[in-house]
């Protein structure tokens, strides 16, 4: 009698692997069915039997289920392989069905960025599986994504609706009301316009026109000094948002202009290899504005020593060839018909490259001998 | 559709040679639907008193001491035995493996069923968890968090539940 269905007909295929735990074929085909279909096991599926560990094996399953479950059990099967192997990633790009090896070990993530490019054309880091980010290393993308995410807006907003108390630092939103203001922390009294002592304001309430007294200007300084860092902040987050949504707009350039290189190629006799150029530019403002993107983030947690000097001048060169690039780029269809504008559009594509490849060999060099950040 | 012969010979069984401490009676318009009582384990905080009234004759019957009684509800779905039985307490129980919905943190119901597997067993087990609360892998987190900060608060707490809830119906 199979204990599964507590069936005893006469004649009953059964079936047991070699720990003896003997049921229907029935019964073992709807198990392995709510296993693979309903489950997604593959590689671990165990003998029905409480207890029992035994691994249902890759022979056994082919006796017993249709092909059609047997090819899933594959996928699977195939699926764990891959996630379990620490060589090999999935492709994240979207209908991506690939699978990359590189052998990178988790220890060296701080020394190099494992950037690898799937057979799709998809570039991804084998460290974290994200989007391109070189020259970042993984870590600090991590950190500085967590950031941005937390800070960014709110850095935007405190930066722009509030002060901080003259005397305890305190962040002060004034929502309302008069210029007088009285700090809920320390009780320090100041103006909202001048931030001075309001002491110092005599008679003229509610009309700051003291703008030249000491006390203000002093806290107008050291206002100034706590707002070093968010300033800091927000002048690499706006260079990388800004990279970011341009790489954006170039994109959609080039699906715009590529509908009217279409319409080019018939009016002007230029072939489709002609017009080939243009798709190699956009290659390039994206690949290199994805690069310079990240030099922000990379930027901003760099500890200034000589070697920062070379790095911004990598990155001034880069972002200035960029930003030309998309200039000529951005010329209206008849004059890109023009041949010498194909020409300058060549050289500045290749000329893009060409600095982005210094950048980054400038940059995996010095994190390969270790180099400092302020984290 | 036809009883599975499975389910048939469980409950049969589950009447002949019922489990001490246990019952489940299928109903009578849904045989894949059991009303089940499970009695607390003796030692347990979920073992129960007598009423008052009981307590000074409840001394003569020592070999038959009172005990908290909790109903359940199973049920088979289609994939059964496939999939575990679905059930749930729906007696009130303070416990950290048993949230407010009575759902049951346990794992022969979730990645440890075997098909092999019967109603009896896993009732037994949940008889056993009554007996050996873990609240390291708790459901109800702040059931869990009290039994880990001060144990015998916990324990007088589900004692103090058991009597209120987990009284056995007057027949």
């Amino acid at each position: 009698m199979c204990d599964i269905c507590c069936d005893d007909d006469e004649g009953l295929q059964s079936f047991a692997m070699k720990c003896g735990h003997r049921y229907c074929v029935n019964c073992y085909r709807h198990y392995l069915t709510q296993k693979i279909r309903e489950e997604g096991e593959a590689a671990r599926i165990q003998c029905p039997a409480e207890g029992c560990s035994r691994i249902i094996d890759a022979r056994s399953l082919d006796l017993l289920v249709t092909p059609e479950l047997s090819g899933r059990y594959q996928e699977l099967l195939n699926r764990t392989y891959v996630e379990d192997k620490d060589t090999l990633k999935w492709c994240p790009a979207p209908d991506c069905e690939n699978a990359v090896e590189c052998g990178i070990k988790k220890k060296e993530l701080d020394k190099v960025v494992p950037t690898v490019a799937c057979a799709c054309g998809y570039r991804f880091c084998f460290g974290c599986i994200l989007s391109d980010h070189q020259p970042a290393p993984c870590e600090l993308v991590k950190r500085w994504l967590k950031k941005c995410a937390d800070d960014s807006e709110t850095a935007n907003w405190i930066s722009a609706n509030t002060k901080e108390c003259p005397k305890c630092n305190s962040t002060i939103e004034k929502n309302g009301g008069c210029n007088h203001m009285t700090c809920r922390k320390c009780k320090h009294e100041f103006c909202w316009m001048c931030m001075g002592l309001w002491s110092e304001h005599g008679t003229s309430w509610y009309n700051c026109n003291r703008f030249e007294e000491k006390s203000g200007t002093d806290a107008r300084d050291a206002q100034a000094k706590s707002r070093v860092s968010l300033e800091r902040y927000l002048h690499y987050y706006n260079r990388y948002a800004n990279h970011e949504q341009s790489a954006r707009l170039d994109k959609d350039m080039y699906t715009k202009t590529e509908k009217k290189m279409v319409q080019l190629q018939s009016a002007s006799g230029m072939s489709w290899i002609e017009v080939q150029y243009l798709n190699s530019a956009s290659q390039a403002l994206q690949t290199c504005r994805q690069t310079l993107k990240w030099t922000y983030a990379f930027a901003f947690y760099l500890a200034r020593n000589n070697l920062t000097e070379i790095f911004e001048d990598n990155q001034k060169d880069l972002e200035l060839a960029v930003e030309n690039l998309s200039e000529m780029f951005e010329k209206p269809i008849a004059e890109l018909a023009d041949s010498k504008l194909k020409v300058d559009i060549m050289d500045k594509t290749s000329y893009c490259n060409k600095r982005r490849l210094i950048l980054l060999q400038d940059t995996a060099e010095n994190l390969a001998n270790g180099m400092s950040f302020k984290l | 559709m036809a009883l599975p012969k499975r389910i048939v010979k469980e409950t049969e069984r589950l009447m002949s040679e019922p489990v001490p401490g246990i019952s489940a009676v299928p109903h009578e318009d849904n045989l894949r639907y059991f009303d089940v009582e499970i009695h607390g384990p003796s030692g347990s905080p979920y073992e129960g008193e007598p009423p008052d009234n009981l307590r000074l004759r409840a001394a003569n019957y020592m070999h038959t001491p009172f005990r908290g009684v909790f109903k359940l509800e199973l049920f088979l779905t289609d994939d059964y035995p496939m999939v575990p039985p679905k059930i749930r307490f729906l007696t009130k129980i303070y416990h950290p493996n048993v949230d407010k919905l009575g759902r049951i943190c346990l794992d022969v119901l979730k990645n440890n069923w075997s098909p092999a597997l019967q109603i009896r067993t896993i009732l037994l087990s949940i008889q056993a968890l009554l007996g050996a609360p873990n609240p390291d892998d708790p459901l109800a987190a702040d059931v869990a968090k009290d039994w880990k900060e001060d144990e015998n608060r916990a324990i007088a707490t589900a004692k103090e539940w058991t009597s209120k809830y987990a009284v056995p119906e007057s027949k």
